[in-house]
């Protein structure tokens, strides 16, 4: 998801009878549905696996601006113009929350932000790939935030406090994000031939990767099982993809577009899309950096830091100057 | 890399019904100026508030999870502190 294939640091679910007072008495409070909160005691793994977890989250909704930044100024009409800046922004405002709910965990953003930019910390895979055409901001509202959505949801009963606040606010503003999406796509399909055809073209390039969002299946997966019994995790990767088909191959229809898969049907059994799996090859070369577009992502953000450093020291010395300004005339009124 | 970080500041806002105003999250600003400006940016992009307060985080005091007991107990057993601890005949009237 655009936090995939975190690590806990356990080595799996620690077995009640193995744990210490303090560590159960943590645990019935998850299971009994409280928060965790800031201050609270928690285990030194919950910290570290939800630092990594919402640290990435962040990350991804900020390196995630650049894929639709890349049409802000070539779009058709000032009206998407207007719409595209607004969830452009809109992400901005999302890595916030996610980097000020990981700061409460005991990790600076600046921190964070070496971490990205070292390449020590990962952001999702979908935003190494580009951006070709004005259908791809179409695609990238109702496919890629479609899955954002997918995950988020669920994450918004996560046990850590922060955690859980940041996700409701995030969802309230998603919405829009995904329907500007499909209102694109709409234009486009029931355009001229050549629009529909761009349409049909972002959907053939966004759907597998849209289907990597969620990771490779983790149902043998030890981490996941210690995240989902932290409840810092939901639902299995699995679960989210098969419920992200099932939502989105109606729409596709309703769009009069196909979805690039032949061995797509309906399975009338399991009252659910059979589908095929993407390339997880594929997905592996992109998260160790040789996806289409990694090495532009991360200099355009190396680029954003230090190009902004005279910025941020500039405000600094700049608040500091009224500050000793403000005290100067006070003691000159005393 | 040397980091010259922004200080931390939480935010509040008071929506448009005249409530309280209210903690909605936190961001950086070098001072209250540019975070009121960051605030109004970031947490009122959709008509929620029409005011907002800034506090620099590292200036607001907490409670303590342990003090939970001590803090908020003792009110367990004052139900004599909700109206409907009282048996008003019906005939009085709201009240
Ligand atoms: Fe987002
Ligand atoms: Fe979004």
């Amino acid at each position: 998801m655009y936090a995939q294939m975190v690590k806990s640091t356990g080595q799996g679910v620690k077995p009640r009878e193995e744990m210490s007072p303090q560590e159960r008495a943590f645990q019935d409070r998850i299971d009994a549905d409280q928060k965790i909160e800031p201050k609270d005691w928690m285990p030194d793994a919950y910290r570290k696996t939800l630092i990594r977890q919402i640290g990435q989250h962040a990350h991804s909704e900020i390196v995630g601006q650049l894929p639709e930044g890349n049409w802000i100024t070539r779009a058709p009409t000032l009206e998407r113009k207007a719409i595209l800046l607004a969830k452009v922004q809109d992400e901005a405002g999302h890595g916030l929350y996610l980097y000020c709910a990981a700061e409460t965990l005991g990790v600076s953003r600046d921190e964070l932000t070496q971490d990205l930019l070292s390449g020590r910390m990962k952001y999702s895979s979908i935003f190494n790939y580009p951006t070709l055409t004005w259908a791809d901001m179409g695609a990238v509202g109702w496919l890629v935030d479609g899955a954002a959505i997918m995950n988020q949801v669920p994450l918004q009963r996560t046990s850590y406090g922060p955690y859980s606040r940041a996700m409701i606010r995030i969802c309230k503003e998603e919405s829009f994000h995904q329907r500007q999406g499909y209102d694109i796509m709409m234009k486009m399909a029931n355009g001229s031939d050549a629009q529909k055809k761009m349409a049909q073209d972002a959907l053939n390039r966004f759907w597998y990767p849209s289907l990597m969002m969620f990771g490779p299946s983790d149902k043998e997966s030890v981490h996941s099982a210690q995240s989902m019994a932290w409840k810092i995790k939901i639902n299995t990767n699995d679960e989210l993809r098969q419920k992200f088909v099932d939502q989105t191959v109606p729409q596709a229809e309703l769009l009069g577009l196909s979805i690039p898969d032949p061995d797509l049907r309906w399975n009338e059994e399991r009252g659910h899309y059979d589908f095929s799996e993407p390339d997880w090859t594929e997905f592996f070369d992109v998260l160790r950096g040789a996806g289409p577009c990694n090495t532009d992502r991360m200099a355009a953000r190396r680029n954003a830091w230090d190009d902004g450093a005279w910025f941020r020291d500039g405000l600094m010395a700049h608040a500091e100057k009224k500050r000793a300004r403000a005290a100067a005339a006070k003691t000159a009124a005393e | 890399m040397t980091t010259n970080e922004w200080p931390l500041w939480e935010i509040f806002i008071r929506g448009q019904h005249g409530l309280s105003h209210r903690h909605v999250g936190s961001l950086h600003a070098p001072d209250a100026e540019m975070a009121i400006k960051h605030a109004r940016d970031v947490y009122t992009r959709r008509n929620e508030g029409v005011s907002i307060w800034v506090a620099k985080a590292e200036n607001i005091a907490a409670s303590a999870p342990s003090d939970k007991g001590p803090l908020f107990e003792p009110s367990n057993d004052k139900v004599y502190r909700h109206p409907t601890f009282f048996d008003i005949p019906d005939e009085a009237g709201h009240m």
